[in-house]
C-alpha cells in the first residue's frame, strides 16, 4: 500500500491537469469524472468492466479533434462510445483512460428527399432516426435488436446488422459517406452525398466496423430507400432443421427475397416453451419467421407462393398475420427467447457466428454435438437467411470449471463455424471478447495488414487501445 | 450524530435549469424540527423492519446496507443490455448513464462491493427516478428497478439520515391533524400568501414555498377536506356491492371534486359506500424517500382502517395510491416485514382503480350521441399503465354521448411528476412534461381525462405555462355529469 501510493498520486496529479484541459475544451459541465460517472461508464452489454479515468461530451467534430490532440500530446488513450449497448466489449476503457461518449451529436441535420439521403450526427438513435425518415415516406432499412437505444455512431463502427439483412444488407451497405476525426486530431471526410465515387481508397468502408480504432465518426451520410407499402409476417413450423433450411433454400431458389427469416432451433424452442408454455408443437424442431415487404399485390403472390413451396418440406404450421398486432403474436416466441435464456443459467456466452445459409443444419448439428461433449446449455437461433447464429452459451460461473469449460466450447464452435466456410462474427464485432480468438480465422499476413493501417493512423496507439488484435 | 433536535441543514439549492441539487451540510437554516427519541430510536433500529433469511449480509458490511442486500438476487437479474435507456423520461432530458436504470442498478451493485459511496451524490443520482415503473414494463429480464430504487433510497435514508424535505413530509404525513391544521390555516390565508393564476388553468396559486419552488402552481387548498363532509357510511340499495373507498391525500385536500364525483357515481349504481375516517396517506411519499418505518406505520393504520368494513372492493381514485397498495404493499413491504404479508396481499386482492370498479359494474353513463360534443384526450397514469389498465377509461369515455374521444401521441408516457420526485428535480419534471404540453396541443382537444390527481397536477402546470387553454379533470369528474353532479364541468 505505502509502496504504491506515491505513483497513485502522480497518475491523480497528472489526471487532474489533463482534466483542466478537457474542461476547457467542451465546459466542465461536460466531463464527468465522480467514481459514479466511472462506475456508469465501466460497462457496455458483455458484462465486462473497466473504470475510465474520466468521461467526456464532445458537442461537435472540432471539441473531438482538440481531445485527441490533447490525448496525442499527453499519450492518454481515448474510447468512443455511443449507448454502450455492444456485445464485444468494444467501447469499454480497459487499462483506464477516458471515455468519450457521442450521444450530445445527436441531430438529423439533414433529410434529403429528392436524392434520398440522410446525413445524422453520430448520437441520433438509430430508431429515432427511422422514425424521422418514415415519416417522410422513406427508409433506413438496418434494424440491430438494440435500434430502440443504440447509437447510428456505434452502428457503424461496429457495423451493426440485424433481421433485415437477407434483403437490404448491413450498415455498411447505406453508408455512403463520413466525417471522421482521425486518432491525430485531423478531421477528415470520406466518400460524400453522391452514390458513386472512385475517387481514392475506399476509406468509407474502411471505417464501417472500424469498432472506433481508426478514427471517431462524426457526421455519417446515409442512404435511403422509399418505404416499402406493406409488410406482411408469417410462421412456419418444421418437424427438422433441414426441413426449415430447405424452405429457406426453397423460397431463395423461388427467386423470392423475403426481408427477414428468422429461425429457431430445437435448443430455442424448448427453452421458450418450458418457460411460457406457448403451445409450440411438441413435434416441432425449427421455426421460421418471415416477413416480406413491398407492394400489396406483389406481397400477396409472393406469401401465397412461399406456402406452396414449403408446405413438402416437413411443415407442421403455418400461420400469416393479417395485421400488426397478430404479426407481434407471431414474433412472441423469437422475443421470448432472451427472457428465457437467463432462466437456463445466469451467465450467458452470446456468439454471433455466420456460415454461408445453406450450411446452417451442418452447424446446427456439430453444434449439437458441442453441447453433448461439454454437457452446458447452448441455445441456438438467429438470422436462417444470411446464415448469422446468435449461439447462446448459458453457464453459472460462479461454478468451478464452468468458465473454462464454456471456452473450450466456445473454441470448437468457432473451429466447425471456420470449417463450413464461415465467420467468427457476423454482426456484434470482436472488440474485447473476440480478440483472443482472431487468429483462428485470420492470417499472420492479414493481421499484420490491419495493423500497418492502424499503425498508420495512430501512431501512438491511443484510439480505443486493446480492441481487435490479440496482445 | 444523535442529537435531540436538529436543524434542517439546508432547502437545496436550485441550478439554472431549475434543478435542485441536494447536498447535505450546505446551508444552515434556522428552521428546527424535532423528532422524538422514540421516532429517532426506532428508525435507527428498524423499527419493525425485518429481513428475510434472502438477505445475507457479509459480516463487514455495514447494517445500512441491508435493504440493498435484501434484493441482491435482483440486481444480478441485470444484464446492463441498455433497453431502458430507450423507456426512461428522465434519462430522455438528462441524457446521463447513471439516470438510466441500468446505471442506477450498476451504482447499486457498486456500493454493495464497496466501490462507491453511499454519498450526496449517490442520493443525487438515486433521487432521479419517477418511479414510473417504465422500465421495469420494458425490462426483458423482469429487473425490478423501481424496487431496487427504492431499497437504494432506504439505504441511503439509513446511512445519512433523511432529507429534510421527506423528514417534514414524514412528521406530516403520520400525523393526520397537523396535516388538517396546515391544510386549514392553507386554505385561509392562500390568498393573501400566495399569487393567483387565472382560474381557468384549474390551478389557483403559485406557491413560494420552500421546496415547492416559486414557478409550481398548486390548485386551492380545500377549505374542508374531504374526509370529513362526508359519513362514514352512505348506506346504498341491498344486494349492490359494498364499495370502500380510499381518498388519497390529494383528493382529501386539492381535489375534494374528485371525491364528490366518485360519490355520486357510487350512489347512482346504489353501492354502500364506506369513507373510513382513520384512513391515512397510502404511505407512498415516505417510501419515496427511503422512510421505511413511516411507511410501514401508515400501511398498518390503512390496513387496519380499510380491513373490517366487509368491502366487496376498496376503489381508489388515483393511480399512484393504487400502485402502493397493487406493487409495493405486497412486493416491497410482505417482503420486508413478513408479518404483514398476508394483509398485504389480501389488500391488493381487494383494491381497484374506480375506472376498474365501473367496468366490473357496468356502468354506462351514456344513450344517444348528441349533436354538439367536447373533444377529450386521455391520459394514461403511469400507476394504471403498469398494471395495464388502459382500456377501461377510455371505453368509458368513449361510451359518453357528448364527447368525442380523441388519441394524443404518446398518451401513455409519463407526466413527469413523479410524485416527489419534481420536488427535487423541477426542471427536469417539467422538461418531460414538456412532450405532454406539445402531445395535448397538437391534439386540439377541449379537456384531456386522466385518472390520477397527480398526473392531473402536473399536466395543468405544464399547460398554464405552455398558455394552452385545454382544461384538465378527473375522468369521474367527466363521468358523474351523466349522474347529476356537475353538470357544467365543461364550461369555464
Amino acid at each position: 500500500m505505502a509502496g504504491r501510493l506515491p505513483a497513485r498520486i502522480g497518475v491523480l496529479m497528472a489526471t487532474a491537469g489533463f482534466v483542466r484541459e478537457l474542461k476547457k475544451i467542451v465546459g466542465s459541465e461536460h466531463v464527468a469524472v465522480e467514481q459514479q460517472d466511472r462506475v456508469c461508464y465501466s460497462y457496455d452489454a458483455t458484462q465486462m468492466e473497466f473504470l475510465p479515468d474520466a468521461v467526456i461530451f464532445p458537442a461537435n467534430a472540432d471539441q473531438v479533434s482538440r481531445i485527441l490532440r490533447l490525448a496525442n500530446r499527453e499519450k492518454i488513450p481515448v474510447f468512443p462510445r455511443g449507448a454502450g449497448s455492444g456485445f464485444s466489449g468494444g467501447s469499454l476503457p480497459k487499462g483506464g483512460g477516458v471515455v468519450l461518449v457521442t450521444t450530445r451529436m445527436n441531430r438529423i441535420l439533414k433529410i434529403d428527399t429528392d436524392n434520398l439521403i440522410a446525413v445524422v450526427e453520430p448520437g441520433v438513435v438509430t430508431g429515432d432516426l427511422q422514425d424521422a425518415v418514415e415519416r417522410l415516406g422513406l427508409f433506413y432499412p438496418p434494424d440491430p435488436a438494440s435500434l430502440r437505444f443504440s447509437t447510428i455512431g456505434g452502428n457503424v463502427a461496429e457495423c451493426a446488422g440485424g433481421p433485415r439483412a437477407v434483403k437490404y444488407g448491413v450498415t455498411k451497405d447505406f453508408v455512403l459517406g463520413l466525417e471522421v476525426v482521425l486518432p491525430t486530431g485531423d478531421i477528415i471526410t470520406t466518400g460524400g452525398e453522391t452514390y458513386k465515387g472512385v475517387v481514392g481508397y475506399d476509406l468509407t468502408k474502411l471505417l464501417c466496423g472500424s469498432e472506433g480504432t481508426l478514427g471517431i465518426i462524426t457526421r455519417i451520410v446515409l442512404r435511403l430507400l422509399p418505404l416499402p407499402e406493406t409488410r406482411t409476417t408469417m410462421l412456419a413450423v418444421f418437424d427438422s432443421i433441414d426441413g426449415a433450411a430447405g424452405a429457406v433454400a426453397a423460397i431463395i431458389r423461388g427467386r423470392i427475397i423475403p426481408t427477414t427469416l428468422e429461425f429457431l432451433d430445437h435448443s430455442a424452442l424448448a427453452c421458450v416453451e418450458g418457460e411460457f408454455s406457448l403451445g409450440i408443437p411438441s413435434a416441432a424442431r425449427a421455426v421460421l419467421l418471415i416477413e416480406l415487404d413491398g407492394e400489396k399485390d406483389l406481397v400477396e403472390k409472393q406469401a401465397a407462393r412461399i406456402g406452396d413451396l414449403i408446405r413438402p418440406l416437413g411443415l407442421i404450421e403455418f400461420k400469416a398475420a393479417s395485421d400488426a398486432a397478430e404479426a407481434e403474436e407471431l414474433w412472441k416466441a423469437r422475443r421470448l427467447v432472451s427472457p428465457a435464456l437467463r432462466k437456463v443459467n445466469p451467465d450467458k456466452i452470446n456468439e454471433d457466428i455466420a456460415v454461408p445459409r445453406n450450411r446452417v443444419p451442418d452447424i446446427i448439428r456439430r453444434i449439437d454435438g458441442i453441447r453433448e461433449k461439454y454437457g452446458i446449455p447452448i441455445i441456438n437461433f438467429g438470422h436462417a437467411g444470411d446464415g448469422n447464429i446468435h449461439v447462446n452459451i448459458m453457464i453459472d460461473r460462479s461454478k468451478p470449471g464452468e468458465s473454462e469449460k464454456a471456452e473450450e466450447a466456445v473454441r470448437e464452435i468457432f473451429r466447425a463455424t471456420l470449417d463450413l466456410g464461415g465467420t467468427m462474427s457476423g454482426e456484434h464485432g470482436v472488440g474485447l471478447s473476440k480478440a483472443p480468438y482472431i487468429p483462428m480465422e485470420l492470417s499472420g499476413e492479414q493481421i499484420a495488414a490491419m495493423k500497418a493501417i492502424k499503425k498508420a493512423l495512430d501512431p501512438n496507439n491511443i484510439l480505443n487501445p486493446g480492441k481487435i488484435f490479440p496482445e | 450524530m444523535q442529537k435531540s433536535s436538529f436543524a434542517l441543514r439546508q432547502f437545496g439549492k436550485l441550478t439554472a435549469q431549475g434543478e435542485r441539487i441536494c447536498h447535505d451540510n450546505l446551508v444552515t437554516i434556522p428552521f428546527v424540527v424535532s423528532l422524538s427519541n422514540h421516532e429517532r430510536n426506532t428508525f435507527a433500529r428498524g423499527s419493525g423492519v425485518t429481513f428475510s433469511s434472502k438477505a445475507k449480509p457479509n459480516t463487514w458490511t455495514p447494517e445500512y446496507m441491508n435493504p440493498l442486500h435484501q434484493i441482491e438476487q435482483e440486481l444480478k437479474k441485470c444484464v446492463k443490455c441498455g433497453a431502458c435507456r430507450a423507456h426512461c423520461p428522465v434519462f430522455s432530458v438528462v441524457g446521463r448513464e447513471p439516470v438510466s436504470a441500468r446505471g442506477k442498478i450498476a451504482l447499486a451493485r457498486a456500493a454493495l462491493s464497496g466501490k462507491v459511496e453511499l454519498d450526496a451524490r449517490t442520493r443525487s443520482d438515486m433521487s432521479k427516478c419517477l418511479l414510473c415503473g417504465r422500465c421495469v414494463e420494458k425490462c426483458a429480464n423482469d429487473v425490478p428497478t423501481d424496487l431496487i430504487v427504492l431499497a437504494a433510497r432506504e439505504a441511503l435514508a439509513r446511512r445519512r439520515g433523511i432529507t429534510p424535505f421527506y423528514r417534514m413530509a414524514g412528521i406530516l404525513l403520520r400525523n393526520r391533524g397537523m396535516l388538517n391544521a396546515g391544510a386549514f390555516l392553507a386554505s385561509l390565508f392562500g390568498p393573501l400568501l400566495f399569487r393567483k393564476v387565472p382560474a381557468s388553468s384549474g390551478l389557483r396559486l403559485r406557491f413560494p414555498l420552500p421546496y415547492i419552488g416559486g414557478k409550481r402552481r398548486l390548485p386551492k387548498i380545500a377549505a374542508k377536506p374531504f374526509l370529513s363532509r362526508h359519513p362514514e357510511v352512505i348506506p346504498g340499495v341491498p344486494g349492490k356491492p359494498r364499495v370502500v373507498y380510499f381518498v388519497g391525500c390529494m383528493t382529501n385536500y386539492l381535489y375534494p371534486e374528485i371525491g364528490e364525483a366518485a360519490i355520486s357515481i357510487l350512489k347512482s349504481i346504489g353501492c354502500t359506500i364506506v369513507i373510513p375516517k382513520d384512513q391515512q396517506c397510502c404511505g407512498f411519499p415516505a417510501l419515496s424517500g427511503g422512510d421505511l418505518p413511516t411507511f410501514r406505520r401508515l400501511a398498518e393504520q390503512n390496513l387496519a382502517a380499510l380491513e373490517n368494513h366487509r368491502a366487496d372492493y376498496i376503489m381508489t381514485s388515483c393511480a399512484s395510491c393504487g400502485g402502493a397498495f397493487h406493487r409495493m404493499y405486497p412486493k416491497l413491504l410482505a417482503e420486508r416485514c413478513p408479518d404483514l404479508a398476508e394483509r398485504c396481499r389480501s389488500l391488493a386482492e381487494k383494491t381497484v382503480d374506480a375506472v376498474e370498479l365501473l367496468e366490473k359494474l357496468g356502468f354506462t353513463p351514456g344513450d344517444e350521441r348528441t349533436e354538439t360534443y367536447t373533444r377529450i384526450a386521455y391520459h394514461d397514469p403511469c400507476h394504471l399503465r403498469s398494471r395495464g389498465i388502459t382500456r377501461q377509461p377510455r371505453e368509458l369515455l368513449a361510451s359518453l354521448p357528448d364527447v368525442r374521444l380523441v388519441e394524443m401521441e404518446a398518451a401513455d408516457s409519463c407526466c413527469g411528476l413523479g410524485g416527489t420526485f419534481n420536488v427535487y428535480h423541477y426542471g427536469a419534471s417539467m422538461g418531460i412534461n414538456a412532450r405532454k404540453t406539445s402531445a395535448i396541443r397538437n391534439a386540439s382537444v377541449d379537456v384531456v381525462a386522466t385518472a390520477c390527481p397527480g398526473c392531473m397536477l402536473q399536466l395543468a402546470d405544464g399547460l398554464h405555462q405552455g398558455a394552452v387553454g385545454t382544461r384538465v379533470l378527473h375522468i369521474l369528474q367527466i363521468l358523474a355529469r351523466g349522474v347529476g353532479q356537475g353538470k357544467d364541468t365543461f364550461s369555464r
